[in-house]
């Protein structure tokens, strides 16, 4: 016997910790770009936290983390502090982190999605504050049962802004989308590279209305929000379904396994000891707001699309999603200035969904070779089911690293010219299609519509989509009616 | 460059390492051997804070007080004794023996830069650097009867510092004299952009014994209780010599003394649970048994590397930082510091120096001082300035059972040159 659904208002907040795109690390002056070099090549006696040393603050973190604050319309504190938080982790070379507690960078602000319920809604952020990102270990064989684990300090120092929103989210939907709108102004900020590995990471809080919250750290990817919050959404439910409750814990996320997992006991638990960084002085920094520049946000720029180009308000979310996308369409329609509204559709569509099924990004396309492919659609050239064959053969020579062809070229070699009426090819598979479906022929004769659009489908196989459709039905009815 | 010989024949266990042939240069402190206290970082120099939790540490760089040294032409002489981690008055704390003071072996030469004053007194160097987060030069300086420097909070960059309490401390001159000590002090201050703490506030000062119409305050607390009265007045007699030479004296009081050990204690205390926190025994000291969970070979390392004052001041802040507590302690003392800067401050708006003993007794005899919270005690008069941020000096001004009394003159925030000159009267004048 189960009883009536319980009341299941999910209620999801998030605290994002993105690095920041800067040169340097957040304390010192060594260089960011540490991914294809050897561990501990990018360290200093500073961001190693040798005995002696002290922090200096980076200001172009600062100036990143605030651009972040006034996109997301914060308020920049008067006064802000860095504070220490104390505990012993072997990555943590200093064991303590210098963050910011109670004196954060920026409150306020929010971030707008788009609801579930497809109106458009403000999701209001706590704080934003600065840190330093600790190193990286890296196991010896299995977290576990290896013998020992190596220490990679080239992480350490990375500048880290964390961003913290109001539990004002209603589904992991949601939170998908909060993160992929914060991605985007943060790209089109300039301050955040989200292809850099590890560069976001995304802890989240996540209750059933009238239980207990649950924590879930460590998820470090756009895709594992989702799937995480589902996963718990779907485990808090049953628990309730069964009559049992929800208790308020810490599970990690297992991305490999899109499960979470409860992190144990309670004596793991730190008290973190915080206290101001005496090495640091207070930042007042409130008076350089009015200086930070801002570039044209996501919003604005949808807004643009609209007016501008004709876009559906629908493409146009898609193609602002994310600063590549955007950037490439207006490289493509610059090519093609009369045909906005045909390539919106072909890259918010078409190119977005084979570019997915490949697992390729926007980068590599060339916006030329793709405008070239929409001028042939546009001049009549190809059909749309021949302009997909030209895509898919350009994406694949691109994932296989070959020769991207012009599309002028792959029409040629692949023969997906349209088929003229008069042309012989045509009416060749008409003729074939007739003789070898007596008994659509039947069908026609007998008045069933469908029999007609059953052999127009025959010539489309045959001459692999280059026939105009319209054009074929007009001489599919005058072979029809010949036979007669 | 040329290389020195420097051998000395170290009978009060000053040094933890000598540099025998250590190399000079050109400059103002040209061919001059310096001995530096063992938390400052010494590149190519074991550097142990007399812990033996930093045994065979060798930093790859140098403190920029050190570099300045350098620099200016100073020979680097060796590393001097301490106690651990700068945490004691006596350098009884520390892991490799104590250092014996050279008016009497018998006695302590107070600390924490006990080492640093034993090698000034007894004649090895010219001149030293010490550090002060409670009183850790001016001290040994009463205690082996020289001079030291407590520079304002700032004025000398702490880079390269191993930080105990990076709020109270500061690196600071030692030498025989006041001319001497001026001398150090004009080549270690100035600004460093590796401390955000570190002002521009360079020292270029020609000491000047004139002090006519100075005006000296004199709190009652520095003669009250816990002051062995000998020692009061030697320093009175010696605060006599001053008017003679033409300062004017004003008495006053400091009623915010009341909680400055206490406020100290959790302060410092606080800090370094942080700050030593770092010596876990993987990147430092003596290699950990890795058959062990990582939590419990650091645990190891941790209680066999740090003697009992460390262990003993790192629970302490622990103590005092953990959630339910910081509002009782930590937050509480920075009201207690707050006020004590405001005491300074209404002082300072009167006279421009305070004048007393730097200790509350001569140094004590070697073993003498048992119980932790006796020796804390002594440390009343020189904590205060600690909190205040403000620089103060100790200058011989007698004796007591034939040991030296400190004299201690402090002074307004970067009005470094302002205690040297009331010392250096002291100095030139002040014995008749």
């Amino acid at each position: 016997m189960t009883g009536p659904e319980p009341e299941t208002q999910v209620v999801v907040g998030l605290e994002v910790h993105c690095q920041l795109d800067t040169k340097s690390k957040l304390f010192c002056s060594c260089s960011t770009d540490y991914r294809n070099d050897g561990p501990n090549t990018h360290v200093c006696p500073i961001c190693l936290g040798l005995p002696g040393t002290m922090p200096m603050v980076n200001k172009k973190v600062i100036e990143y983390a605030m651009k972040v604050a006034k996109a997301l319309n914060c308020e920049i504190a008067e006064e802000s502090e860095f504070a220490r938080k104390n505990y012993f982790y072997p990555d943590l070379n200093k064991a303590y982190q210098i963050t910011q507690y109670d004196k954060p960078l920026a409150l306020g602000g929010y971030v707008e999605i788009e609801g579930d319920d497809g109106k458009e809604r403000k999701i209001q952020l706590t704080r934003i504050h600065v840190e330093e990102d600790p190193g990286r270990l890296v196991y010896m064989g299995n977290a576990e049962r290896g013998r020992y684990s190596l220490v990679d300090y080239n992480r350490a120092g990375i500048p880290l802004i964390e961003i913290v929103s109001e539990p004002e989210m209603r589904s992991p939907k949601e939170a998908r989308k909060f993160l992929n709108k914060l991605r985007a102004t943060l790209e089109y900020l300039g301050v955040f590279d989200s292809d850099k590995e590890g560069s976001l990471r995304v802890d989240a809080n996540i209750s059933i209305k009238g239980s207990e919250r649950v924590e879930v750290k460590n998820i470090t990817s756009y895709k594992g929000v989702e799937k995480a919050l589902t996963f718990e959404v779907t485990r808090q439910k049953n628990l309730l379904r069964r009559g049992l409750k929800v208790d308020r814990e810490t599970r990690h996320y297992l991305e490999a396994r899109g499960i979470t997992q409860s992190a144990r006991s309670k004596e793991m638990e730190n008290d973190y000891r915080y206290f101001p960084e005496p090495d640091l002085r207070p930042l007042r920094v409130k008076s350089w707001v009015k200086d930070i520049a801002l570039p044209e946000l996501p919003d604005a720029r949808r807004e643009r699309f609209v007016a501008q180009y004709g876009c559906s308000l629908n493409h146009a979310r898609t193609l602002t999603g994310e600063l590549k996308t955007a950037n490439f369409f207006e490289a493509v329609v610059a090519k093609n200035k009369d045909s906005c509204t045909l390539a919106a559709t072909w890259i918010a569509d078409t190119l977005t969904g084979e570019l997915n099924y490949r697992d390729m990004g926007i980068d590599g396309v060339d916006p030329v070779k793709f405008a070239g492919l929409i001028a042939l659609l546009k001049a009549g050239t190809i059909t749309d089911k021949s302009g997909v064959e030209v895509l898919r053969a350009m994406l694949d020579e691109q994932h296989k690293g070959e020769t991207v062809e012009t599309p002028q070229a792959i029409v040629k070699r692949l023969n997906l010219g349209k088929t003229a009426g008069d042309d012989g090819a045509i009416h060749a598979a008409i003729k074939e299609a007739i003789s070898e479906n007596p008994k659509a022929i039947e069908d026609y004769r007998a008045g069933k519509k469908g029999a007609m659009n059953f052999l127009v489908g025959q010539v489309m196989k045959k001459t692999r989509g280059r026939a105009d459709p319209g054009e074929l039905n007009k001489l599919m009815e005058t072979a029809l009616k010949s036979l007669e | 460059m040329s290389a020195l010989r420097f051998e000395p024949d170290d009978k009060y266990n000053a040094f933890l390492t000598v540099c025998k042939a250590p190399e000079g240069g050109n400059g103002k402190l040209s061919g001059i051997p310096v001995a530096v206290k063992d938390n400052i970082s010494t590149q190519g120099i074991e550097t142990t804070c007399a812990s033996k939790i930093l045994k065979g540490y060798i930093p790859p760089y140098d403190a920029h007080a050190v570099e300045l040294v350098k620099a200016a032409g100073a020979a680097i002489a060796g590393k001097t004794n301490m106690d651990e981690f700068g945490m004691g008055t006596s350098t009884e704390n520390s892991a490799f023996g104590p250092t014996l003071n050279p008016r009497d072996t018998g006695r302590v030469p107070g600390g924490s830069s006990g080492g640093s004053a034993a090698a000034v007194a007894s004649g090895m160097v010219r001149m030293a650097l010490g550090t002060d987060t409670g009183g850790s030069i001016r001290c040994p300086a009463s205690f082996c009867g020289i001079v030291g420097l407590k520079p304002t909070y700032g004025r000398v960059s702490r880079y390269g510092l191993i930080a105990y309490a990076n709020s109270l401390e500061t690196i600071g001159p030692m030498a025989a004299n006041v001319l001497d000590v001026s001398l150090l002090m004009s080549v270690i201050a100035g600004h460093d952009r590796h401390d955000a703490t570190s002002q521009d506030r360079p020292y270029s000062h020609t000491p000047s014994a004139d002090i006519k119409g100075t005006r000296i305050g004199i709190p009652q607390e520095y003669f009250g209780a816990g002051v062995d009265p000998a020692v009061a007045a030697v320093v009175k007699k010696a605060i006599g010599r001053l008017e003679e030479l033409g300062a004017v004296t004003v008495p006053c009081s400091i009623p915010s003394m009341e909680y400055a050990l206490a406020a100290y204690y959790v302060i410092c205390t606080s800090e370094a649970s942080s700050n030593l926190a770092r010596f876990d025994g993987v990147r430092y000291g003596p290699a950990v048994e890795i058959k062990k969970s990582w939590h419990a070979a650091f645990q190891d390392a941790r209680r066999e590397g740090f003697g009992p004052e460390v262990r003993r001041r790192i629970m302490l802040g622990t103590f005092a930082l953990s959630s339910g507590y910081y509002g009782k302690y930590y937050a509480k003392a920075q009201i207690a510091r707050e006020n004590i800067r405001k005491d300074f401050a209404r002082l300072f708006a009167d006279v421009d120096v305070l004048c007393g003993p730097t200790m509350p007794t001569i140094a004590f005899k070697l073993g003498e001082k048992s119980d932790p919270l006796s020796m804390y005690l002594s440390d009343i008069l020189t904590v205060p300035v600690n909190l205040a941020g403000i620089p103060a000096i100790s200058v011989p001004c007698g004796t007591v059972q034939d040991m030296p009394v400190g004299l201690q003159i402090m002074g307004r925030p970067f009005e470094d040159e302002r205690v040297i000159d009331v010392a250096y009267a002291y100095e030139q004048g002040g014995q008749p």
